[in-house]
């Protein structure tokens, strides 16, 4: 087992499966000879030369629809969006062209692509540079959705992804890239589609991706120390297709959730997690399930209210002891 | 090449045409875009125009005929071809008739409309044997998922009349499954839901006391009866004895006939009683070793078992010819299961401690309810206690479980006002009925008994002592 | 009131200049030597040229008897664009087209039955009755669909041809749009890349003076369509008649030629051509924004016609010959229509097929009440 960064578990993804087979490649801005806008892409340029390493100019819908065209004949592109606010410029050729060609044409083209890069907040980026994507994507038939929260798991689904015969959407998270973690020295594959349970607890049911999983992890430290509340983790890992049993199985076991995601509260994941519980658990459910989400705003500038409209530790605490009954 | 002229839709909602003129005669020759015909439709007066060049062979609808759409009107082509077949086509096409929305039955009738729709299988008349029934395909589509029982609850909670009962589906789940009325049980949740803890505490008590939670929540507000959750319906029904049922039906006439009941009627007040029973709670809850909660049935069981060791006249039977005092009393415990009553034995109570009692006796009620008893468990009685406290009942007489000489029916605790050095005050008062066999116990043994008992239980600390 | 007149002045004055436009319209003729085709070649081309007619009329007509539903864009009037363009590529090659695509499919060699099948939405249509008329493929004949979004299939084109370039192979693409695509954004990322890579793509716009309803020229900062690819250096391109097929035929040629192998470069070529029906079956063919003298002066011009007199002209082809191609023609298609008639409508248990071509757990998981 090594400790890395979830940037450099990336990097060692990308570079194992372009070893691995030389139908993938990399395009998107700054990839090559700046090694990446967040360094993913670091020395990639200089091993697999600049037909897989490509530098793109800023034109995301040209070059996510180029990507989409290198799939059609057979290639397995990677595409990177340095963030994925600037994605929506190619939003019409991931959801009119990546999803749904192969279904348009009877079967008989697939697209295997990923569309990869970092989604959500930073740190006092604004408005236009903080959107959560997820659920734009989620909602899309067509299209697999990942969003892994730690080193190993980034290492293990993006290789799954590349392997991936569908187009994938894959978010990672700038405050996630110096992240460190374990993973293991051999070849790591995570299957799309599974969550995972990060930490086992009886009373309660936190459900969680991405940089959320840090914030559960820390409520229920909190739960456990100051309320004698075990708190279960399930980190989604994929959001499309949900692990939907996963989840039930633990809202059996807890009786309640409480489900945290980054972004806005209309149509984010959490609303698809809540109506999936209580479909398929509501006989086990001892209190109604609770929602912790950003707030219904864009993000503030000032560094004050952009804490106050992320969700938090603390804001996961008191939505667990609400529906503990301990409030 | 022969062109049809069909009438055209010309409108997405259009059905049909009315031809008002043909701006063409027989024998005409047309190039492509000409206007053949002036249609009124359903939104506005519009042309027909010829898709393609040709002489105009034949007209097949009259002025102020009103047309279907897709129907033929009209026929190109060269002057000399042979037309005979499309015009017979469109012969039979309009004997047949038919509305464009009917399903197409032959390639000749034109007013088919089914690409307009959804193609449903069933609306297609050409013959698919290989379709399956709607049901079917529901069924095979992937893990399509259909409502499940939560249904039933659903319309359960509508027919609640006033007074609407607020429970989480769990807590729900657990106090049908323990036979509980959950509209009896305080909610501790928000606007007086009931959840499992206060279900938990419930059973655990044998019954809903007014703080089976926290004695300092607010008290849940009253709430309408058990009945209002049911559906209300009743029907003619020859419902099968069960072996258990026999069984009741068999003994009890076998006692209530040769056994000369009387009965003894008692209130009791429970407050002392209940505030230990809290205390002891609390801190068997700080207890790492964790036995479970302690219930107001255990209690009354324990305090029966003392009464018993200092009126060993009642802890016995009649035998024919002689009165049988036992060595030990072994408390009966009336359990309510899915189809009927089992008294499980709690043996030796005198000797047990009161937690080592509740965990004998959560262990005997969870394996009643399981079916999981054997005759050992439920043989042997010397005395039994039933409470019906749970199910709203403020008091009742029990028919004795021979060959025991007695047993004590418990009501509800209640808060009522009584008397007390000349005032009103508040108090928990909880009445029970022993009915006693008269050949082993006369009246003032069994009011002895009573007293006893009572005092023991409004005094609790002389347990302990 | 004053302002009304003048803007109704101005109006008018614009559909007189578009009356006499021909002359600004008429692109350089391009002399092209019968000599250099045998005569199965140009057989060939009228053949094609006769089949789209036919098949597209036939559609016209299917299509007013409710049997084809949807969106239904007819290329009557526009078939040397596609037959000259197709037929100077080969097998292995690439073609792209956006929703006016029944004739490209034809002529590439998606089969007659599988393309009206595929109107009608039958599970014997090309795509299995999934797409319908905007959504034509072919992957055996290299067809890359049949794209509804306008103008966003050039980019799926440019990628294409980066794939050829980076596998090492020969192949082109040959990517058809229409007028009003040059003024979007993916027209503009897609040849600047191509053009940047030097990437093996041939991009044909089908110039028909109408995006949808609107004159091009009512929209568009240039005079002539080709210009546009000025701002993409190293890519060559050219004004050419649409209506004739061998000029059509002879530029397509030298642009691929050009675009393959390692030392390719692109081509941008403006195709000037005319469709005699309306932008969809939903619209007029004249009477709102086309006068009918436009479309019957233009119809003077019909490509078909033209071909076949100048084969006949130059005793390459006899009135026989014509007429047995024609019919030939409306075979091909009467039994494509009874085809598709008789083919079934998918069933419902289909809904499901070809969302995802790996494994998805749960595909359908929360879909109910069917």
């Amino acid at each position: 087992m090594a400790v890395i960064t979830y940037r450099e578990a990336l990097n060692r993804a990308l570079r194992e499966e372009m070893q691995r087979d030389g139908d993938v490649f990399l395009i998107g801005e700054e990839v090559g000879e700046y090694d990446g806008a967040y360094k993913v892409s670091k020395d990639l340029l200089d091993e697999f030369g600049e037909w897989r390493v490509r530098d793109m100019p800023i034109a995301e819908n040209g070059f996510a629809g180029m990507g989409i065209g290198a799939a059609m004949a057979g290639l397995r592109p990677i595409v990177e969006f340095m963030t994925w606010n600037f994605a929506l410029l190619a939003y019409d050729a991931i959801v009119n062209s990546a999803a749904k060609i192969r279904y348009m044409s009877g079967g008989q083209f697939s697209i295997p692509i990923v569309f990869r890069g970092p989604g959500g907040a930073a740190l006092q980026l604004s408005a236009q540079h903080s959107q959560v994507p997820d659920p734009w994507y989620a909602n899309i038939p067509g299209l697999k959705v990942c969003a892994p929260a730690t080193p190993a798991d980034a290492m293990g689904l993006l290789k799954s992804a590349i392997r991936d015969d569908d187009p994938v959407v894959f978010i990672e998270g700038e405050l996630l890239y110096n992240v460190k973690g374990e993973v293991p020295d051999e070849e790591h594959v995570v299957p799309i589609g599974k969550a995972d349970v990060k930490r086992e607890g009886a009373d309660v049911t936190l459900v969680c991706h991405s940089k959320m999983v840090k914030v559960c992890t820390d409520a229920a430290e909190k739960l456990a120390e100051e309320y004698e509340v075990e708190a279960e983790v399930v980190d989604l890992r994929t959001i499309r297709p949900l692990d939907v049993d996963t989840i039930v199985d633990s809202v059996k076991k807890t009786n309640r959730a409480v489900v945290v995601q980054e972004g806005w509260p209309y149509s984010g994941i959490g609303a698809q997690v809540v109506d999936d519980i209580q479909r398929e658990a509501f006989d086990f459910l001892d209190a109604p399930i609770a929602r912790v989400s950003s707030l219904d705003v864009p993000m503030h500038y000032a560094r004050p209210i952009e804490k106050h409209i992320l969700p938090s530790a603390d804001a996961v605490v008191s939505a667990a002891k609400h529906v503990c009954y301990l409030d | 090449m022969a062109t049809r002229v069909v009438m055209a839709q010309l409108s997405p909602t259009m059905e049909e045409g009315k031809l008002v003129e043909w701006k063409v005669k027989e024998g005409d020759e047309v190039s492509q875009g000409d206007v053949l015909a002036e249609v009124e439709t359903d939104k506005a007066n519009m042309d027909i125009e010829a898709m393609s060049g040709g002489t105009v062979r034949a007209l097949l609808a009259s002025q102020g005929d009103v047309v279907e759409v897709g129907a033929l009107i009209g026929v190109l082509g060269d002057p000399n071809e042979d037309i005979s077949a499309i015009v017979e086509q469109a012969g039979r096409a309009s004997k047949d008739g038919g509305d464009p929305e009917a399903s197409g039955t032959s390639e000749e009738d034109g007013a088919g409309d089914e690409s307009a729709a959804t193609p449903e299988a069933e609306s297609d008349a050409e013959p698919e044997a290989e379709t399956a029934e709607p049901e079917a395909k529901t069924a095979e589509a992937p893990e399509a998922r259909q409502s499940e029982e939560s249904g039933a609850e659903a319309s359960e909670a509508r027919k609640a009349s006033s007074g609407r009962v607020k429970v989480s589906p769990l807590a729900r789940r657990i106090a049908e499954d323990a036979g509980i009325d959950v509209a009896r049980i305080p909610g501790s949740g928000p606007g007086g839901r009931v959840v499992k803890s206060d279900v938990e505490a419930a059973i655990a008590s044998g019954g809903p006391a007014p703080e089976a939670a926290p004695a300092d929540e607010a008290r849940a507000p009253a709430r309408a009866t058990v009945s209002a959750l049911r559906p209300a319906r009743l029907e003619e029904e020859r419902v099968e004895l069960s072996q258990m049922r026999k069984t009741i039906a068999k003994r009890l006439v076998q006692s209530i006939g040769p056994v000369p009941h009387f009965f003894l009627t008692m209130e009791i007040d429970m407050g002392r009683a209940l505030d230990l029973r809290k205390s002891l709670n609390e801190r068997l809850a700080r207890r790492d070793d964790g036995p479970a909660k302690v219930g107001v049935n255990d209690l009354l069981v324990k305090v029966a078992a003392e009464a018993l060791a200092r009126h060993p006249e009642i802890n016995a039977s009649w035998d024919g010819d002689a009165i049988q005092r036992h060595g030990s009393a072994d408390i009966g415990i009336a359990v309510a299961v899915p189809d009927g009553l089992i008294t499980p034995v709690l043996r030796e109570a005198d000797r047990k401690g009161l937690v080592q009692i509740s965990a004998e006796a959560a262990d005997l009620i969870e394996r009643a309810r399981n079916r999981k008893l054997k005759p050992e468990d439920y043989t042997g009685a010397t005395f039994s206690i039933s409470n019906l406290g749970m199910f709203g009942i403020d008091e009742f007489t029990a028919i004795i479980n021979p060959p025991e000489a007695a047993i004590l029916a418990v009501g509800g605790t209640v808060e009522k006002p009584v008397v007390e050095d000349g005032e009103i005050v508040v108090r928990r008062r909880m009445r029970v009925t022993m009915s006693c066999d008269h050949r082993v116990i006369d009246g003032a043994m069994g009011a002895a008994f009573l007293q006893t008992f009572r005092a023991m239980l409004e005094n609790p600390l002389e347990l302990v002592s | 009131m004053e302002r009304v007149e003048q803007e109704v002045a101005t109006e008018r004055r614009s559909q007189e200049d578009r009356r006499t436009r021909g002359d600004r319209r008429k692109p350089e003729h391009r002399e092209v030597s019968l000599e250099s085709y045998d005569r199965e070649e140009l057989h060939g081309m009228l053949s094609a040229m006769l089949l789209s007619r036919r098949f597209e009329e036939k559609c016209a007509e299917s299509y007013q008897m409710g049997r084809i539903g949807g969106f239904c864009h007819l290329y009557i009037g526009q078939e040397a664009v596609a037959v000259g363009g197709i037929h100077a590529l080969r097998e292995d090659d690439y073609v792209f087209t956006a929703y006016r695509d029944h004739a490209q499919a034809i002529v590439r060699g998606i089969e007659p039955r599988a393309v009206m099948a595929e109107l009608y939405g039958r599970v014997d249509g090309c795509s299995k009755g999934a797409g319908g008329s905007m959504h034509m493929f072919g992957r055996d004949v290299n067809f890359m669909g049949g794209h509804g979004i306008v103008g966003t299939h050039l980019p799926l084109a440019a990628g294409v041809g980066y794939a050829i370039r980076y596998r090492g192979g020969d192949q082109v693409v040959l990517c058809y749009f229409g007028d009003s695509v040059v003024n979007g954004g993916p027209f503009h990322e897609a040849f600047n890349m191509v053009a940047k890579w030097n990437l093996p793509v041939v991009y044909v716009v089908e110039n028909n003076s109408y995006g949808m309803g609107t004159d091009i020229d009512r929209v568009a900062a240039v005079d002539h369509l080709v210009t546009r690819a000025c701002a993409y250096e190293g890519m060559h391109a050219e004004r050419i008649d649409g209506q004739d097929v061998l000029a059509m035929h002879d530029a397509v040629s030298e642009a691929v030629a050009r675009a393959r192998g390692e030392n390719g470069r692109p081509t941008f070529i403006e195709a000037i051509t005319y469709r005699y029906l309306g932008h969809s079956m939903s619209d007029a063919a004249h009477g709102t924004y086309r006068t009918k003298e436009e479309v019957q002066a233009e119809r003077q011009n019909d490509p078909i016609a033209t071909f076949s007199d100048q084969l006949m002209e130059a005793d390459l082809l006899t009135r026989e010959e014509y007429d047995e191609m024609n019919q030939a023609a409306i075979d091909a298609t009467e039994d494509a229509a009874e085809f598709a008639e008789n083919s079934p409508h998918p069933d419902v248990t289909v809904t499901y097929d070809n969302v995802y071509a790996d494994e998805f757990p749960g595909l359908g998981r929360r879909d109910a009440w069917r």
